[in-house]
């Protein structure tokens, strides 16, 4: 297992009695969040209130609100500026995902649930295709799994690109919006020569990933490390060592540990409250105990924190993508496994076996044995898992996505607890949810 | 006559510092700078619901830049705004308010819907998604793509500034009683093609 | 113990004689190399204490399922079969183990909620209700989550149709 220096090992630091820090704010009912439904509200604000009450007062921010990133609606109760309690309303952006991933196959599933998360959709599709292999109990050549670290780990740097751009933006850094895009573009172009498209790639899928490298994957890859990371370097003149964004983000909607645990809150926003739990670390999939990287911890739980995780982030994907460019296994692309995987397209001209195999699978699909299993990936917002129930057909009996940013999402209230409104848009915008995949 | 002759006595062109300068005045209809002005000036809503608000802004961003058209300004207020590219899938929760925001757009404004989603449920034929969002507002340009990439949104862009301007979209709206209804062909994938699979 | 089977013995082979796998205090099978424990309504509050205490500390996933149609057979024999399942996957980070718990909830009964143990089971435990109808007692605030607040029926349910309409050719007028 390649462990470097800065790894935390075995207990410290990682042992649930010693949590650090007091889960009290969060537990039990009267805390940071609003229980009202719409009508108590409405019912509120027909209520007079005399000169000297209540200053408190309940809005609305959202659905449609250019900083709350996708159809998040808040409703805030504020005193003047200060926010005391909220509710994260969801639901704008409900697809019945889980409903159609009922009636779609396997092999359409990733079609499916590559749409939940549309910053980072190859971490969804890698779930529910792990949890589908699971099931089959096939075995995925070295050169697939390593294709879908490094696929995997490229979309984690246009995830946080674009994370960067948006926080950004929404703090008043307009250019940065510009930089992370640009640097997005490129990566989005290599995605396109590879999987055919920019987002909702469809690539990694149960038996192996669609289609292997084209020639030249080599330098396309090494070419865009090498452009992004000294453009990390302009990041950190622009913005980690700036007054003004050090104002905005330092102490901004600070979390503990205990309580991250307690809301089960996972990825950059667990990290940054000083737990150093990440799972390609601790509970490795694909290749990751074969390659070198470091888990960057917070020590704040603040927003600045969660700003400086993101970012080098991206220097550990970049260079855990220089080694997978290097150690890049030969075989196989997808197992070959007959009735898993469709046949190569000229094999169909010639063999009637092939042909039927083809028509099977992309029709009836193929079938999984029964059973349940859950399985989890570490996704740029978190633990991004599918739990998957076969009773033996070719669609799932039931696909259920634990999506990070639906259950990080509940840390809102608490974070935004006693900050101001503006606050609130950077909590928002550091917290990274993306509605796909917390309404699916 | 007077001051449009090149030569001539006292207030010619020529005493004034005009050489040269025979036509000073642009002549043209009303219809055609309104339109010129209109479409070269769109100011986007902000309505990025899904995967297509990510495409959307890419096109805002460098590369594609849709501030050479003077649509970089995506406007929160919707009173400030003449188009809504409604990008990304309507949920049956999300209906009304979109209806709501597109109400309070003031006049002249258009709609592109952009992706499969918005244009007709998309992959999601079931009970949470609007199968359209032209069954909640009418729509001016319909942009496939799942997501539609920037070339195929500019194409619409473009499709929908050419109507514009030549007054084709006020005449598609009067025969359609609705949304001029314009369906552009997707335009990603230019470059080479990716064979799925290896033979 | 007689070292030689009488007949009787021999044709009651398996059912009497092996005791159920337990852990933790509850039937447990393994699942594609998963620990999965069942509960019962009754049971499971009292389980899912125990499982924190014994350092699962975080709840990563509580979700409902529908066994309306059947294609399950691996509950063990103790544990009567109900419509839904509540299906709860805990994570220990110090064992850096994974656990899961289903517990059987029948149409219209109510079980109880583990907000007071994990407060962050209180969205995913809406969820539930919403997609499912399933009741979880001591919730603070049971109401919907993804649909609207006035939608009737309970989409994830079996018995809920996916809402699937003909296509449509709008007949639009092409250009370009």
């Amino acid at each position: 297992m390649a462990l470097t220096e800065d790894t935390e090992t075995t207990d410290s630091g990682q042992a649930d009695d010693g949590l650090v820090g007091d889960a009290s704010r969060v537990t039990g009912i009267d805390n940071a969040v609003l229980r009202m439904s719409e009508a108590e509200v409405a019912a509120l604000t027909q209520e007079t209130t005399d000169e000297f009450g209540d200053s408190k007062m309940i809005i609305n921010m959202g659905p449609s609100h250019p900083s709350t990133h996708g159809v998040l609606r808040l409703m805030l109760e504020m005193e003047g500026e200060t926010v005391l309690r909220s509710k994260p309303i969801i639901g704008y952006l409900h697809t019945g995902m889980e409903k159609t991933g009922e009636q779609l196959t396997y092999l359409q599933g990733c079609t499916n649930v590559t749409r939940m998360d549309y910053a980072a959709p190859l971490f969804t599709e890698l779930a529910f295709s792990l949890a589908v292999e699971n099931l089959l109990e096939v075995e995925i050549p070295d050169r697939a799994t390593w294709i879908r670290m490094m696929m995997c780990e490229l979309n984690r740097m246009t995830s946080h690109l674009l994370f960067m751009a948006t926080n950004g933006m929404d703090l008043g850094a307009v250019s940065m919006m510009i930089y992370g895009w640009r640097e997005r573009e490129e990566v989005l172009r290599f995605f396109e020569k590879v999987t055919g498209l920019r987002m909702n790639h469809n690539y990694i899928r149960p038996g192996g990933v669609a289609a292997d490298l084209p020639d030249g994957w080599q330098e396309d890859v090494l070419g865009l490390c090498d452009l992004i990371e000294p453009r990390l370097e302009e990041y950190d003149i622009l913005m980690t060592g700036q007054p003004i964004w050090r104002e905005r983000l330092q102490g901004v909607g600070v979390i503990n540990e205990a309580e991250c645990l307690a809301l089960g809150a996972t990825g950059p926003l667990l990290r940054s409250a000083g737990s150093s739990w990440d799972l390609r670390r601790d509970m490795p999939y694909l290749a990751y105990d074969d390659v070198d990287f470091d888990v960057i911890i917070g020590t704040y739980g603040d927003s600045f924190d969660r700003y400086a995780i993101r970012l080098n982030e991206i220097r550990e994907s970049i260079r855990i993508v220089r080694q997978c460019v290097a150690n890049m296994p030969k075989g196989d692309y997808r197992v070959q496994n007959k009735k898993v995987t469709p046949p190569p397209r000229a094999r169909i001209d010639e063999s009637m076996e092939a042909l039927i195999h083809h028509f099977k699978i992309f029709t009836e699909g193929f079938k999984v044995p029964e059973g349940e299993t859950y399985a989890a990936v570490e996704s740029p917002r978190g633990e991004v898992g599918v739990y998957l129930v076969s009773d033996g057909s070719s669609t799932p009996a039931r696909m259920h996505v634990r999506a990070p940013s639906f259950v990080n999402l509940q840390t809102l209230p608490h974070l935004m607890h006693g900050g101001l409104l503006a606050d609130a848009v950077a909590i928002i915008s550091s917290v990274d949810p993306i509605m796909g995949e917390v309404d699916r | 006559m007077g001051l449009f002759a090149p030569e001539g006595e006292g207030k010619s062109l020529a005493s004034h510092g005009f050489e040269g300068l025979e036509h000073n005045f642009v002549t043209g209809r009303l219809e055609d700078l309104v339109g010129w002005s209109r479409a070269r000036s769109l100011w986007p809503a902000t309505f990025g619901l899904a995967c297509c608000a990510i495409e959307m802004m890419a096109s805002g961003a460098a590369h594609y830049d849709m501030a050479r058209y003077g649509m970089e300004v995506f406007r929160a207020s919707p009173r400030q705004a003449d188009l809504m590219i409604v990008a990304g899938r309507v949920s049956q929760k999300m209906a009304p308010v979109l209806r709501t925001i597109y109400d309070q757009m003031m006049e002249p404004k258009w709609v592109i819907s952009m992706g499969v989603c918005a244009s007709s449920g998309g992959m999601f034929n079931n009970y949470a998604i609007v199968q359209g969002v032209d069954q909640v507002v009418p729509v001016d340009v319909y942009a496939p793509g799942c997501p539609p990439g920037p070339e195929t949104l500019l194409h619409a862009i473009f499709t929908l500034h050419d109507s514009i301007q030549n007054g084709d979209l006020l005449r598609r709206r009067e025969a359609n009683n609705g949304g001029a209804m314009i369906e552009v062909a997707q335009r990603d994938g230019q470059s080479a093609p990716v064979t799925i699979g290896r033979s | 113990m007689s070292d030689v089977a009488t007949p009787d013995e021999e044709l009651v082979e398996e059912e009497t004689v092996e005791p159920e796998p337990e852990l933790h205090g509850a039937p447990v099978t393994v699942v594609a190399g998963q620990n999965v424990l069942h509960a019962t309504v009754e049971t499971y509050p009292e389980l899912l204490a125990n499982l924190q205490a014994e350092a699962f500390g975080q709840v990563v996933d509580l979700c409902g399922v529908d066994y309306l149609l059947g294609g399950r057979s691996d509950v063990p024999a103790s544990i009567e079969t109900k419509r839904f399942e509540v299906v709860v996957n805990l994570l220990s980070h110090a064992k850096r183990e994974r656990i899961r718990v289903r517990a059987q909830v029948a149409e219209g009964e109510s079980i109880a909620s583990i907000f007071d143990l994990y407060p962050g089971t209180e969205a995913m435990e809406r969820e539930a209700f919403d997609m499912y109808g399933i009741d979880f007692h001591g919730h603070p605030d049971l109401c919907r989550i993804l649909m609207p607040e006035n939608w009737q029926g309970h989409p994830l349910r079996k018995d809920f149709e996916v809402g699937r309409i003909p296509v449509q050719f709008k007949a639009a007028p092409r250009q370009g």
